[in-house]
């Protein structure tokens, strides 16, 4: 299992190759789409990598209710313990 | 169709010779050839291992983010597109949004992003295709691309009629100013075909040279040995616009565009009509809407792609179109040098067009060793100056599918 730093790590490489933003930049508490620069397209891009990262499933459902790092961080950690 | 004068106003390139106009300009004059071996390991597997890569990668002047988020033939199309909007000065200038539009074709469309997405789909599924692939593999991506740089606001058009795509553009451009649509019109062609699938597809219908030897020596429009083309990448932008917008600005005029001919020779899907009817009819209308004669003409920057039946079809054309007064033409074809762009080709030859009347020289034709008899026309070997005075010119290309269209300039 991953801690919620590895998470937040990992997430933060992501949106530095998608979004090309600086990856200290990638806060638990920064909104991707408001701070981040992340449209809905390059999250898809960033919620398909962090699958294949970290080894877990987010529905699209799922997808409009991560907000943030923060949320993303959680909804991973979540997965990868259930 | 009303009489606006239209005139060039800036222009942009990425070429096999160089990254930008000045660097491209200066090689097309030197006699420089822009094709190689191709770079990449896939290229080992196909009967032909040579191409006409751009000079400068994209990447290097794009933002990494923008550039991931683009196929290759958009990459191409923008990086051409912020050089000429620029040397237009309508960056500065601040023209009205909803008075500019954009006509940039691609021959093929977004091929690259296609087909490695299907790598992709093939080797991990569909969950891994990208969301970006829609937007970036569309035949239009280049226009819009270039459309959103510049804010253009009067439409965003691809004309798309292969390797005479890029003239086409031209074209269209005219007359969406002519019609009154638009002010301002950014036009071109782009293309980023250089890739395994459309390399071989290209070999297999015998329409690429498979000459072996100096990769420099394998594109030679009208020589005897030729024996089909070399497929070159890039793109070209012309700004061109309402002489009476570009005037009320101030702005520096290359050349002005006259007028264009289009026409379908209703032959064959591939195959040029061998006596050129299509071609000469377009040349024809050229001639008529730009309301000049054959006389005018000084200059002609031939689609010749270094194919047997192409370029000798293309002479045939030249001679019935201008009668006596095809002698008095100095002809050449760039694609020895920058092989064939494709969708891109209409474009930059347009450009070197308006630098050959801006400049008063035209760049040479290389590797003409031996003229194939059966041709009849006067051929720059050499950079050739033009006379002063007022000229014209025509940039002629042509497309499978039977596509004829030839595009009139005049000197400023």
């Amino acid at each position: 299992m991953a801690s919620t730093e590895e998470i937040r790590s990992g997430l933060a490489d992501i949106v530095n190759e998608v979004a090309g933003i600086p990856a200290d930049d990638v806060q638990l508490d920064k909104s991707f789409i408001d701070d981040l620069d992340v449209d809905s397209l390059s999250m898809v891009e960033v919620v398909v990598a962090a699958e294949e990262q970290f080894g877990v499933k987010i529905p699209d459902d799922e997808v409009k209710n991560l907000k943030t790092v923060g949320d993303a961080v959680a909804f991973i950690e979540k997965s990868q313990n259930g | 169709m009303s009489s606006t004068r239209v005139v060039v106003t800036g222009l942009g390139t990425t070429s096999p010779l160089g990254g930008d106009i000045a660097s491209t300009w200066e090689a097309l004059l030197d006699g420089r050839s822009g094709v190689r071996p191709l770079p990449y390991d896939w290229a080992e597997q196909l009967p032909v291992k040579i191409g006409a890569t751009v000079a400068v990668e994209p990447t290097e002047v794009l933002e990494r983010v923008k550039a991931r988020r683009l196929d290759r033939s958009s990459q191409f199309a923008l990086v051409a597109a912020m050089q000429a909007w620029t040397d237009s000065g309508l960056d500065e200038y601040g023209a009205d949004p909803e008075r500019v539009g954009v006509a940039v074709p691609s021959g093929i469309g977004g091929v690259q992003t296609l087909l490695s997405n299907y790598d992709v789909l093939k080797a991990k599924g569909p969950r891994l295709v990208s969301p970006l692939a829609v937007p970036m593999l569309m035949p239009n991506a280049p226009a819009a691309t270039v459309g959103l740089y510049v804010n253009a606001k009067a439409g965003v058009h691809c004309p798309v009629s292969a390797c005479a795509s890029g003239n086409e553009g031209v074209a269209l451009g005219i007359d969406q100013i002519r019609l009154g649509r638009a002010d301002v019109m950014v036009v071109g062609g782009t293309e980023a075909a250089i890739h395994p699938l459309p390399m071989a597809a290209f070999a297999n219908m015998m329409a690429l040279s498979k000459r072996d030897g100096d990769p420099t020596l394998v594109s030679r429009p009208w020589d005897v040995a030729r024996d089909g083309f070399v497929l070159g990448e890039g793109a070209g932008v012309l700004i061109i616009e309402s002489a009476e917008h570009a005037q009320a600005r101030g702005a520096r005029v290359y050349a002005e565009v006259l007028g264009a001919g289009m026409t379908a020779d209703s032959h064959d899907i591939a195959q040029p009509e061998p006596k050129g009817r299509g071609g000469a009819r377009a040349i024809v209308a050229a001639l008529r809407e730009s309301g000049i004669e054959p006389g005018d003409i000084k200059h002609i920057n031939a689609h010749a792609t270094s194919t047997p039946l192409g370029d000798l079809a293309e002479s045939l054309m030249i001679n019935d179109t201008l009668g006596k007064h095809a002698q008095d033409v100095v002809v050449t074809s760039t694609k020895s040098m920058t092989g064939h762009l494709l969708g891109g080709a209409g474009a930059l030859e347009s450009i070197a067009t308006v630098l050959a009347l801006h400049h008063r020289v035209v760049p040479p034709t290389i590797n003409l060793d031996q003229l194939d008899p059966a041709v009849d026309l006067d051929i720059a070997t050499k950079p050739r100056d033009l006379p002063a005075g007022d000229i014209a010119a025509l940039n002629n290309s042509f497309g499978f599918g039977g596509a004829n269209v030839a595009v009139a300039f005049a000197s400023a």
